[in-house]
């Protein structure tokens, strides 16, 4: 009974694994990827989503040992409520990919691109990111975590002809290396004090104060990094677009959360004792990653870089209430800790599903307009209802309004937040509500941008000529959408049921849930009690449709009824043509100006030898200038000084080494 | 919780020590110099009404006649002086631009925040009426100084220095219900002839630089790069 | 019992929808009055909307089917929203649906498919009034939460029944939050039901507008849904900061004298609120666009000013 948790797992592995191998044969037939290895990673994802399901139900811990790795240290797997959240996750997206990918790998069939890179590589990294949240010693897990990292970084060069292709792929590399890097030094301090690579050998450990600070920071840089939190998140506006658009879901959905997972992990359950300035860094780190994260894509005109750039923002709120987590578990409100936890989490797989729908939808706008960029979008809710149907549930999960998936986890983040009253000291009292302040800001500007992508690229008229000839996609890539959709519906509406869910997570890690969520009947979503706060989805949801129902039956009743269409009005000017509109750059003009002190600006208007007036828009990111430039500087600075040692004769080189053979010698004597 | 347990008039010094803040914050976001002016006369007047409010509680009837010498002096004539001074000036529809002015409040805050915690151990006394209101005074205190450091305008930072004075007789007020009464006339003179002094002050730097923008009294340097910063 | 409570929950919804355009009518005749004008009699709002109910309805070719379904998600959001607040008796089921963040949430819902709508048709005024809308609102909301929060701290309670409750058990405190989050909460209601310093409603001037700038290609009863929508929310924001600071009067139990008090109660207060804004509206003159946002930062340094005075000067220890 209970190993089928774990052989469902294992099956997910597996199919995961086979779709990657099938995919070898894919240069010969390329019609294998589409009709096998997709479907098979679709397996592989159902697969992870039931043992994910079955773990949180079960609410059991089951290890196993795998046959791998090291003689004297063979791989140990676990599979306990966090991970098997973790999985459930996974497979939620990666099950819609099941449904989209064929389709959506079609259109490369005919293409240069080499197809077995594209599918063998897609197959490895759900392994590596199936066997990260499964890990159980530190071996394992960075074997697993750079499997995950590397494969990515094959699907980001897929299209390596592109020059800026190549540079992103670099650049992830580069940033990747440094955060596993980081990782494997934290996971050094904890071993050291845990005497064994294990997991339940570092959870055995007892840290003082300033080792476990250290290994948190080292932790939070490396998956920080991972996990694109500002000032660590240029790779990921650039990493993610360019992949293809089903595995910018996967990175985006998924990947960025196992990050979130691998952080939970070492800080909630390896590292012992919590501090509150741990909390207090990640609100920090938090709020500016949400704030920045948004004012940026807020900016962007290249869809799929605009939903990149907000998957930094929602990883600053899951840090946010990551943060809240920590700080209550510090000054011992343990409840109130499990209710922020279970928000972060909630919050993970809400991002995961709405950011997988949005990224799907760019992936089918792609497919049947060749086009990325806003400007020269424009009515294509009317020639792909499907898509710009799932897409808008996606913009308005994303913005968190209700009745959908989105609002609850913030209005449980805010609600987490508005219990810093407990707090005894004044100053964390006064800290929190300006994090949450920063939340509500972030908020409403996601629902700035959203309006604005939604508005630019489905609504109105279309801005170029392919763009108004795109066909609607086809009915196997609206189906991901739809699945991934139905349940950004789902989650919004039946919060008690998944806060349910994803108690048994905070129970493990922090010894309690919060039980008093659904105290009050499945209807009612009460966290704390019913006197604080209470909010019924299902009820919202009914009455929003019941009066809806009763205002179109009561304004469509006798008169005239008949809606006549007509040439638009625009104030009485000539009709306008799809020029006239606002664009994609005006619509974000005025919050441009007024968060104008956050970027580097440069507006260039000339006007051009056919004499007709251009405008250009530059717009830098600062953290690129003022942190990375600078260590990159100091980098090649440093090997500048190093390339001294380079000096060409072969008894040099081995005078170093005899020189590096006897410091060895004496250190270790 | 504390509120509940206080008099009417404890209540009443609350809310006017906090509108006292709420005045510091617009006065440092202020950019015109005459509605300036107007909002530190407001602050005067606040603070008198604190002095006044004090001495109903009846600790101390010289409080009244402070109240009085406050209100004639901050809110009146000092507000006329540098009324009169700016129309002398030719500043009446002066307007500074403000450089990030966002960020110069969150500053604000954050010291807001940081005077908090410095009276915070302050608690173990008791005296959490007292404590509340000192916070509030020291944060009006940093935040005039803050205006005097982010103002280029001279007349503008005499306005950040009086509102600090401001502070310190809020806090003097409320904690121990005022300071005797000859240090309170000679503090009050103090800032009257200071107020002279600065009006003396204004006439001879705007002769000597045309200007009265302080980053021009820049020369006192070591670098010895006069002849670049000469004023334009 | 409970199907009673229901009931005056659903008569009291239906009250929100009914009162409406007699606050509207009402601003309108005392600015007129003000200004030294007769003005329309205070009904006149519904004669308009009648009126637009029945006429024709036109929509352009290029406007896609959300075009047609956004007036009614926008009509329904906010009237659940001004359903979900307490107008004439405090503890009604309605009231706990929903609490102070689902209601903004709700209204940003309402938003949303405004501002969508505006850009639906492709128009360039339509796409100017998104914008703008979308700027005034990405500063208005956190300053509205803001100010909500401070309730909510103070009261320990994000749902308006508790704050109401805590704040009538405790009789009349002198709260320097209170006052923040008031102030905050009236330049808010202000910007956001386009009001005078924010938005002119009386004017269809082409480059002012940001709320008339979305409905312009409305027409009959889309345009009837929509007028009446924004009447709720002005409605809604009037009730809030009546019924919120001061909520002495409004029905406690459900006997039918309470009830007739609470009613009687929150028309005097709107009323009240009502001649104010004609008031402010009559001295005020309209803001720039680009001075919006520094109005709408005094609203949030208000906001976040009544969270650090509820931390500093009213929590004990």
């Amino acid at each position: 009974m209970e190993n089928q948790a774990l052989s469902l797992a294992y099956m997910a592995l597996w199919l995961a694994l086979a779709s990657s191998g099938v995919s070898l044969l894919a240069a010969r037939t390329p019609r294998i990827l589409r009709w096998v290895a997709m479907p098979l990673i679709g397996l592989s994802g159902v697969a992870a989503f039931g043992a994910g399901l079955w773990a949180l139900i079960a609410h059991e811990t089951l290890t196993a040992t795998l046959p791998l790795g090291l003689p004297w240290m063979p791989w140990h797997l676990r599979l306990d409520a966090l991970s098997g959240f973790f999985l459930a996750v996974i497979g939620l997206v990666t099950s819609a990919l099941g449904l989209y990918g064929p389709a959506y790998v079609r259109s490369f069939e005919h293409g240069r691109d080499s197809l077995v890179a594209l599918g063998g590589f897609t197959g490895l990294f759900l392994t590596g990111m199936l066997l990260v949240v499964l890990a159980d010693d530190a071996f394992a897990f960075m074997v697993a975590w750079e499997l995950m990292s590397l494969s990515s970084y094959f699907l980001v060069a897929f299209q390596h002809e592109n020059a800026a292709n190549r540079r992103a792929a670099f650049l992830y590399l580069l940033m990747a290396h440094i955060g596993g890097l980081t990782i494997l030094l934290g996971f050094g301090v904890l071993a050291a004090f845990g005497g064994g690579f294990d997991f339940d050998s570092m959870r055995a450990a007892s840290l003082s104060p300033g080792w476990a600070s250290v290994a948190f920071a080292l932790a939070f840089v490396g998956f920080g990094m991972k996990a694109g939190l500002v000032p660590m998140h240029v790779w990921l506006p650039e990493a993610h677009p360019v992949a293809p658009s089903h595995i910018s879901a996967l990175m985006s959905g998924v990947m960025l959360k196992v990050a979130v997972y691998g952080f939970i992990r070492v800080v909630l359950d390896l590292n012992g004792e919590v501090q509150w300035q741990w909390g207090v860094t990640l609100l920090l780190v938090g709020s500016v990653s949400a704030l920045m994260g948004v004012l940026f894509a807020l900016m962007q005109t290249d869809l799929k870089r605009l939903l990149a750039y907000s998957s930094v923002e929602n990883l600053g709120i899951i840090f946010i209430a990551l943060g809240l987590a920590l700080l209550f578990q510090a000054t011992g409100h343990v409840m109130l800790a499990a209710l922020a936890l279970v928000a972060a989490l909630y919050h993970v797989i809400n991002h995961a599903l709405f950011k997988g729908l949005l990224f799907l939808g760019a992936g089918a706008i792609l497919h049947s307009t060749h086009e990325r960029d806003l400007e020269q979008m424009g009515g294509l809710l009317r020639r792909m209802p499907w898509t710009g149907f799932f897409f808008l549930v996606g913009c308005l999960s994303i913005s968190a309004l209700p009745p959908f998936n989105g609002f609850v986890s913030e209005w449980l983040i805010f609600q987490s937040a508005l219990q810093a009253w407990q707090l005894e000291s004044g100053v964390l009292r006064s800290l929190v509500p300006i994090a949450s302040a920063v939340l509500a800001l972030t908020g409403a500007l996601v629902a700035a941008t959203f309006v604005k992508v939604y508005g630019i690229a489905f609504l109105g008229q279309a801005r170029s000529r392919h763009v108004r000839r795109a066909r609607p996609s086809p009915k196997g890539m609206w189906a991901g959408q739809g699945f991934l959709a139905a349940f950004c519906l789902l989650l919004g509406v039946l919060p008690t049921q998944v806060t349910g869910l994803i108690d048994p997570v905070a129970e493990q890690l922090l010894g309690t849930g919060i039980p008093q969520a659904s105290a009050n009947g499945w209807l009612w979503l009460t966290p704390i009690s019913s006197e604080t706060a209470s909010y019924s989805a299902p009820l919202t949801i009914l009455l929003l449709a019941l009066i809806a129902g009763v205002a179109i039956w009561w304004f469509n009743r006798g008169g005239v009824r008949r809606v006549r269409r007509c040439d638009p009005w625009d104030c009485g000017f000539t009709s306008p043509s799809p020029r006239m509109q606002y664009t994609a750059t005006a619509f974000a003009q005025p919050i441009r100006r007024v968060f104008g002190l956050l970027f580097e600006i440069e507006e260039i208007r000339d006007t051009g030898a056919d004499g007709v007036q251009r405008y250009r828009l530059k717009l830098v990111d600062r953290t690129l200038r003022l942190i990375h430039a600078p260590v990159a500087r100091a980098v090649e600075t440093a090997s500048k000084r190093v390339v001294r040692l380079q000096s060409g004769h072969v008894r040099g080189y081995l005078g170093w080494t005899l020189v590096t053979l006897l410091v060895l010698l004496w250190i270790i004597s | 919780m504390s509120l509940t347990v206080m008099t009417l008039l404890e209540q009443f010094v609350l809310l006017l020590a906090a509108l006292a803040l709420f005045l510091s914050f617009v006065l440092l976001a202020q950019a015109r110099l005459v509605a300036a002016i107007h909002i530190f006369a407001w602050q005067g007047a606040l603070v008198a009404a604190v002095t006044l409010t004090v001495a109903l509680t009846g600790q101390a009837s010289h409080l009244y006649f402070s109240a009085l010498l406050t209100l004639a002096l901050k809110a009146l004539l000092i507000p006329w002086m540098l009324h009169r001074l700016a129309r002398r000036l030719g500043l009446e529809r002066h307007t500074e631009t403000l450089t990030r002015p966002a960020l110069v409040i969150m500053a604000a805050v954050a010291l807001v925040i940081f005077s908090y915690w410095l009276v915070a151990p302050m608690v173990e006394h008791g005296l959490v009426f007292t404590r509340n209101i000192i916070a509030v005074s020291l944060a009006v205190v940093l935040i005039g100084l803050l205006m005097m450091v982010f103002r280029q305008q001279a007349v503008a930072q005499v306005l950040g220095f009086m509102s600090m004075e401001n502070g310190l007789f809020l806090a003097a007020v409320s904690a121990t219900s005022g300071m005797p009464l000859v240090v309170e006339l000679g503090v009050a003179f103090d800032v009257l002839v200071a107020m002279v002094l600065f009006g003396v002050f204004f006439f001879q730097i705007r002769e000597s630089i045309d200007s009265l923008d302080v980053d021009r009294l820049n020369r006192l340097t070591e670098t010895g790069e006069i002849e670049e910063r000469r004023p334009a | 019992m409970s199907l009673t409570v229901w009931l005056i929950a659903l008569a009291q919804a239906l009250l929100c929808a009914a009162l409406a355009p007699l606050l509207i009518g009402w601003v309108r005749l005392v600015k007129a009055r003000l200004q030294n004008r007769c003005g329309a009699s205070v009904l006149q709002p519904y004669s308009d909307l009648r009126k637009l109910l029945i006429k024709e309805t036109r929509v352009a070719h290029t406007a896609s089917p959300l075009f047609r379904v956004a007036p009614y998600i926008v009509f329904v959001a906010i009237w659940l929203a001004c359903a979900t607040v307490p107008l004439v008796a405090l503890d009604l089921p309605t009231a706990r649906i929903a609490d102070i963040i689902v209601l903004v949430g709700l209204l940003a819902l309402a938003r949303f498919f405004l501002a969508l709508a505006g850009m639906d048709v492709g128009t360039a005024f339509g796409g100017m009034g998104a914008s703008r809308e979308m700027l005034i609102s990405a500063l208005a909301e956190p300053a509205m939460l803001m100010a909500v929060f401070t309730l909510a701290m103070t009261a320990h309670s994000t749902s308006l029944v508790g704050v109401m409750e805590h704040h009538l058990t405790d009789g009349f405190l002198l709260r320097p939050s209170y006052l923040f989050a008031f102030g905050a909460l009236i330049l808010v209601a202000l910007a956001e039901c386009g009001r005078i310093p924010v938005d002119n409603p009386a004017t269809h001037l082409e480059l002012t507008m940001v709320h008339e700038a979305m409905l312009l290609e409305y027409s009959g009863r889309h345009l009837a849904l929509m007028e009446w929508a924004a009447q709720i929310k002005l409605l809604l924001y009037g009730v809030l900061i009546a019924n919120v600071f001061l909520p002495w009067g409004i029905a406690q139990d459900f006997s039918p004298a309470a009830l007739a008090l609470g009613l009687a109660a929150v028309l005097f207060k709107l009323a009240i609120l009502g001649a104010a804004l004609a008031a402010g509206e009559t001295v005020l003159a309209k803001m720039r666009l680009f001075r919006v946002p520094a109005f709408l930062n005094l609203a949030l340094l208000l906001g976040l000013l009544g969270l650090l005075s509820h931390v500093i000067l009213e929590v004990g220890a």
